[in-house]
């Protein structure tokens, strides 16, 4: 349903370019559920905005590649007929809901604005439907609430009236760019639940963008793992987490402490930091200086995406050897 | 003296912010953030304090060193009442109890050098004079695994994992005995946050310090901690030792809490049982009467919106307050 080629997002600031996404590709299937996992600056909020073109111009330009939506490439269209997909058939949510809800308006007004705007609804419909939506989120109330200011919510029901606005057009894709990172984790179970559900129900595909690696496992059919505006490693949620063969996913995933195991297991450290991404060289591979495992090869050529297995892909010079290598550092 | 062997010890901690109004800025109400919590920290453990935004557990670590007025209660410190102590005696106390703040960006001055930044409790306290303050620094950073000749830098040279490190020098810097850390790791990204547990982790074993661990992610709070101290809206719920707490948490909330954080393992996490908590936390303005928890309970009885459960003992140091256990 949605297939992102060779995505080439850059930055022209005064340092320098910035490949914030430099040669991305991955797809969506209908009704799937996709992550994109990374750490901060590694590019991820950028593809999806990129996804949306959204991308601030200057200093950002999508500078290469395509985004084969619906059949058609998104890069292609005016900004016209991409305003009929924008909100209407792909939707998004953002980290923040107070910084994207509009202050001094009710929130029946703001949800109900974009189903006269998208869906030619006359008012008395759009406020009646705007009821509807609020309701279907979980929101006690609902029908009395839309006279209520976004400030009379708390973060988690803020979040959930963004999710309620995201789905007033009945979208097909939508992304979630760390939807949960500014609230508590019993408010972020309730949201993920939420999500899910309204995924399955509407039979929407998801792109969850987080650095929480637990969200993750819990609901992810798909995992695209970046570093650098880069994906190293794609596949099945079962299948990375069991079979991880790039050294970065190894490292996240054995970075974060679990409940289930032992506390006295040591937790395995990465090394290092980020690379600056104005001044990362497109010739060797990214993750090479903080690698344990990195050989000379590593800082000469840049490992492309290689298939690996039933639908896993990697980029490793040493994917083969990565997983004895590792469980091997792991033991000591 | 008291010798039940506690480095630090709070009994019946109350701490209200009052809530003001109108242009007369009139007292109209009270912010019950921590309301009666008692608990103790041994020399040498590390207790964790985690709970959800509002419960106080941040309140709790200022209370404790001195940084707000305290409503009711006590603190002891070594087994004496710090309480009410004042001037020169409670300026001497700081030099043992020490803070590390969440927010690596805004804890740092950005007009000082790192040196001048990790040194200036060393000036403050007398601790150092002009050579031996160079050494002494030169020290703190190589303590944080940072070199020492990056003292005349400043603070935006820095990344956040580098700064919370600078934030960590600066507090070892007077040898404190007991140090508060206030959520910090959970500003930095995942494999940085693993960098600063493994420091905070080697320097309590190399120095031998004490920690209170506040934090809301429970996965590290476990990792980190001996005895983990669950908070909600001002009161503590459940506490035990950290493999107790987890293998078998008794509060309906703890449960929940617990439930709530997936684990980065998909086989793993659809095993286990999940419980969804309706709603959101109550306001620590008008927290609701009986069990504050009584509101987001599936297990709720008539009792529970009644009268307050006490916090009892379960045996093993497991403490839980509730009706039900």
């Amino acid at each position: 349903m949605l297939e992102v080629k060779d995505l080439k997002t850059y930055f022209y600031i005064r340092e320098g370019t910035l490949r914030a996404v430099d040669g991305l590709s991955y797809s969506v299937k209908k009704g799937e559920f996709v992550a994109l996992v990374g750490e901060s600056a590694c590019g991820k909020s950028v593809s999806a905005l990129s996804i949306m073109r959204l991308i601030p111009y200057p200093p950002g330009i999508i500078v290469g590649g395509e985004i084969i939506f619906e059949g058609r490439d998104l890069l292609k269209l005016s900004e016209e007929e991409m305003r009929s997909i924008r909100g209407n058939r792909i939707a998004m949510v953002f980290q923040e809901p107070m910084t994207s809800l509009n202050p001094v308006l009710t929130v029946g007004r703001q949800i109900a604005e974009s189903l006269e705007l998208h869906r030619g609804m006359a008012k008395e419909e759009a406020r009646v439907e705007a009821g509807k939506l609020l309701k279907l989120v979980g929101i006690p109330d609902a029908e009395r609430r839309l006279e209520d200011y976004p400030y009379q919510f708390s973060g988690g029901m803020q979040q959930r009236i963004m999710i309620a606005m995201a789905l007033s057009c009945n979208p097909v894709l939508l992304i979630a760019d760390e939807p949960t990172t500014s609230v508590d984790v019993t408010v972020q179970a309730q949201l993920m639940e939420l999500l899910n559900n309204l995924r399955s129900q509407f039979h929407m595909s998801v792109i969850l963008i987080t650095h929480n690696l637990g969200l993750v496992a819990r609901y992810a059919d798909r995992v695209n793992v970046m570093y650098a505006g880069r994906l190293v490693e794609s596949g099945l949620t079962d299948t990375i987490y069991s079979h991880p063969h790039h050294p970065y996913t190894v490292g996240l995933i054995t970075s974060v402490p679990r409940l289930d195991l032992p506390r006295q297991r040591p937790l395995y450290v990465i090394p290092g930091l980020p690379p600056d991404l104005t001044r990362l060289s497109p010739n060797i591979c990214a993750f090479a200086p903080r690698c344990r495992f990195a050989i000379s090869k590593c800082t000469e050529q840049r490992p492309e995406l290689e298939q690996i297995g039933d639908e896993h892909w990697v980029a490793c010079f040493r994917h083969k050897e990565i997983p004895e290598l590792t469980a091997m550092e792991c033991e000591q | 003296m008291r010798t039940d062997g506690y480095l630090v010890e709070v009994k019946n901690l109350v701490k209200y912010f009052p809530l003001l109004a109108g242009v007369m800025r009139r007292k109209i109400a009270d912010i019950k953030a921590v309301d009666g919590v008692s608990f103790g920290v041994k020399q040498g453990e590390v207790v964790g304090l985690v709970g959800e935004s509002g419960c106080g557990k941040t309140t709790v670590g200022r209370c404790i060193l001195r940084l707000y007025d305290i409503t009711a209660g006590n603190i002891y410190f070594q087994g004496k009442d710090i309480t009410n102590i004042e001037g020169e005696e409670l300026r001497r106390l700081r030099r043992d109890m020490q803070l590390i703040f969440q927010d690596p960006y805004a804890s740092l001055d950005p007009r000082m050098t790192i040196g001048d930044i990790i040194g200036e409790p060393l000036l403050v306290h007398g601790l150092a004079q002009d050579k031996e303050y160079k050494q002494k620094v030169a020290e703190l950073l190589e303590l944080v695994e940072l070199e020492p000749r990056m003292a005349v830098r400043y603070p935006h040279e820095f990344s956040g994992g580098q700064r919370q490190r600078i934030g960590i020098a600066r507090a070892l810097a007077t040898r404190p005995k007991f140090i508060v850390c206030d959520e910090p790791v959970s500003a930095l990204d995942v494999s940085i946050q693993a960098q600063v547990i493994k420091l905070l982790k080697q320097l309590r074993e190399e120095l031998g310090l004490t920690y209170l661990f506040i934090a809301h992610d429970l996965s590290v709070v476990r990792y980190i901690s001996d005895r983990v101290v669950v908070m909600y809206l001002g009161k503590i719920v459940e506490s035990a030792e950290s493999e107790d707490l987890y293998n078998k948490p008794l509060h309906p909330y703890t449960q929940a809490l617990l439930s709530a954080v997936p684990i980065p393992c998909p086989e793993v996490d659809r095993q286990r049982t999940r419980i969804l908590l309706v709603g959101d936390v109550p306001s620590p303005l008008f927290p609701p009467r009986g069990c504050r928890f009584h509101t987001r309970c599936r297990l709720a009885k008539a009792e529970c919106r009644e009268k307050e459960p006490e916090l009892k003992n379960v045996g093993d140091e497991h403490q839980v307050a509730c009706h039900l256990v």
